[in-house]
């Protein structure tokens, strides 16, 4: 396990979001974190993602502590994909792309072979060589998607982490981008942890499922050991039906309906 | 770990054609060191450079006392009349070397100032610069106006410019500090400059309607942007600030493309971003008030400078050499213009504020429709 996360708390100034947690991610897997809006999936993410400082506890990287290391270094071993990440206006494809070459140049080394590769491989496996020199502006929502994780490949990094990667996609775009997933843990063994909100995809394309809800675990463990009808309904108060997927023969979730708690006061946010 | 042939195909990715598409990136290679040049960017350069060298020779030969071009050169040179000397060594030519000098400064914090806030509208401004040091220098002519009579022209050359770099730094410190809640947004940062910007005029003004009428009517010259009179005294401080300040900025290139991106995407790239950025903005803010300090605030320079170069080296984010270039051409020309085609000399600062308004219109007018700049 080469990323971990051990007792920590998150939160935004006086908020806390994840109370104490700890986690582990296999690697050379496909980890998906599910969970309603607002159960910190975004936030867990972050820390993962050094992006976030616990309030406690810490995040350890190849067993070193996260926060201690040089930035460079991490952003060598892992990459990180925001959630609707922002784009300047009139930047190209490659301009983007070739950013995530950043923790890999210095004002000497600008543009080495090995950046031109990585590069060129990263278009090349999310299918937008053809359109390298096109403005992001002009591209499809999917296309933009792709172009951003096209960055995050450039990176070359272990360890991938992606939030919402498929959000504002269409559904085709969304297989489009978790095929790509697949294809990245399968051909290059990156370990890729994401967050999704389609349940079906999310055990359809990964080896593990970490259920939250509320700034806790519930669940974690393979589809079949998580996508069940009780931890729906407690990490979603959702009254389903779980068949297997007449295709892959992962847990296919069929929601029936939402089931009011009695002991529920509000909804968390 | 390879998947059988045929299982995977990128849906466009069937020619092996990449090299071809990332052709416009020529790198210069040497062993482990690779440098990036790019054609366009550096023949706008050389085109500018050419450009500002022959406005500069105009400058030189127009004026009260016009001179051939044989004699700006014997002068430059060190030769020709002791009188061609004199009107060129120590009126003409500080004037516009100050002007370049002046305008590049300008062109380059305004480059940068842009990339942070990600936004074309975004320039020195903004940060608190040029509204500070026009408040301190009006403080400092108001309140010491009938000494400033008295002493002359020596108070007066240092204790101005001093005056607008202390007031500079002050109010970009002032912008800065307001704008930080546990790290910097750069829309906050305007916000907070444009409040700042304001309380800061109002103070002005305030200053110039109780001070000396004689007084404010000094300040007012100088809170319009002049290089009027301007000696080797104006031009080596400002020099000394590029030649300091510039260097580093080149540096951090890399670092400012980066930095367009989210705050999220710029961490993840492995950018220390609070640091970066605000090394950056000392960058922009120092050579803002170097510029000022030299000639006042000559306006809409910081701001057209970079988009200028933009367009003209076609990129995606200023170019800091370029907008260098573009700044010096564009103050040289105007102080040109301030000189020579009008019947009364302006200072450089209306001119620049004329050809400024229509452009920033057009900005406005543009981002508009190409929806959420900020």
């Amino acid at each position: 396990m080469r990323l971990q996360a051990v007792d920590v708390k998150l939160g935004y100034g006086d908020r806390l979001i994840v109370d104490g947690l700890d986690l582990g991610i296999e690697t050379g897997t496909v980890t998906t974190i599910i969970g309603p809006n607002g159960c910190g999936k975004s936030t867990l993410l972050r820390a993962l993602g050094r992006l976030l400082k616990p309030l406690s506890g810490h995040v350890l990287l190849d067993g070193r502590h996260i926060h201690r290391m040089p930035s460079r270094e991490v952003a060598k071993i892992l990459g990180v994909l925001p959630q609707a990440p922002a784009a300047p206006e009139g930047l190209t494809v490659a301009d983007l792309v070739a950013r995530g070459r950043h923790p890999h140049q210095a004002w000497y080394r600008q543009w080495s072979a090995g950046d031109e590769a990585a590069v060129e491989d990263a278009l090349r496996m999310t299918g937008l060589l053809d359109l390298a020199e096109r403005p992001l502006d002009e591209l499809s929502g999917g296309q933009r998607q792709r172009a951003w994780i096209s960055m995050a490949l450039a990176q070359g990094t272990d360890l991938l982490l992606l939030d919402e990667p498929t959000t504002f996609l269409d559904l085709a775009h969304q297989i489009d981008v978790l095929q790509l997933v697949s294809r990245l843990r399968d051909e290059a063994g990156r370990t890729v942890v994401m967050v999704l909100h389609d349940l079906n995809l999310a055990a359809r394309h990964s080896d593990r499922l970490i259920a939250m809800r509320d700034g806790r675990v519930v669940a974690a463990g393979t589809p079949h050991e998580v996508m069940t009808e009780p931890v729906l309904d407690e990490v979603f108060d959702l009254e389903a039906k779980v068949i297997p997927d007449p295709v892959t023969a992962t847990p296919l979730v069929v929601p029936i309906a939402i089931r009011p708690r009695p002991t529920e006061t509000s909804t968390p946010r | 770990m390879s998947a059988p042939p045929g299982t995977v195909t990128a849906p466009a990715a069937a020619t092996t054609a990449g090299a071809v598409r990332l052709a416009h990136r020529r790198p210069l290679r040497i062993g482990r060191v690779s440098l990036l040049l790019r054609p366009r960017g550096l023949a706008v350069t050389v085109t500018g450079l050419a450009l500002l060298l022959l406005l500069t020779a105009l400058h030189l030969r127009l004026g009260d006392i016009p001179m051939s071009l044989s004699e700006v050169v014997a002068a430059v040179l060190g030769g020709g009349t002791g009188g061609a000397r004199l009107v060129i060594m120590e009126l003409r030519l500080p004037r516009a070397l100050t002007g370049a000098l002046v305008g590049a400064a300008l062109g380059v914090s305004g480059a940068i100032t842009q990339a942070i806030a990600r936004n074309p509208l975004a320039g020195p401004d903004i940060l608190g610069v040029t509204s500070g040091a026009s408040l301190a220098v009006v403080a400092a002519t108001v309140a010491g106006g009938a000494a400033y009579g008295g002493a002359g022209g020596v108070l007066a050359a240092i204790g101005i410019p001093a005056a607008a770099l202390a007031g500079g730094l002050a109010g970009a410190l002032l912008v800065y500090g307001l704008a930080w809640r546990r790290g910097l947004d750069g829309y906050r940062l305007v916000l907070v400059g444009v409040g700042v910007v304001a309380v800061f005029t109002n103070l002005k003004y305030w200053l110039l309607t109780v001070g000396d009428v004689n007084d404010a009517t000094r300040a007012m010259v100088w809170i319009s942007g002049s290089l009027n009179a301007r000696g080797m005294e104006h031009v080596v401080p400002t020099a000394l600030a590029l030649a300091m300040v510039l260097p580093a900025t080149l540096l951090g290139t890399r670092t400012l493309a980066v930095l367009r991106l989210g705050d999220d995407t710029v961490r993840g790239l492995g950018v220390r971003i609070d640091l970066a950025r605000g090394s950056l903005l000392l960058c922009a803010v120092l050579l803002a008030s170097a510029a000022t300090a030299a000639a006042g605030p000559i306006a809409f320079v910081a701001l057209a400078a970079p988009q200028i170069a933009l367009r003209l080296a076609g990129v995606a984010q200023p170019p800091l050499v370029v907008s260098a270039v573009a700044g010096a051409v564009l103050v040289t020309g105007a102080d040109l213009a301030a000189r020579t085609l009008t019947p009364v000399e302006l200072p450089v600062g209306i001119v620049t504020a004329v050809l400024g308004a229509p452009y920033l219109i057009y900005l406005l007018v543009r981002t508009r429709r190409a929806r959420g700049a900020i």
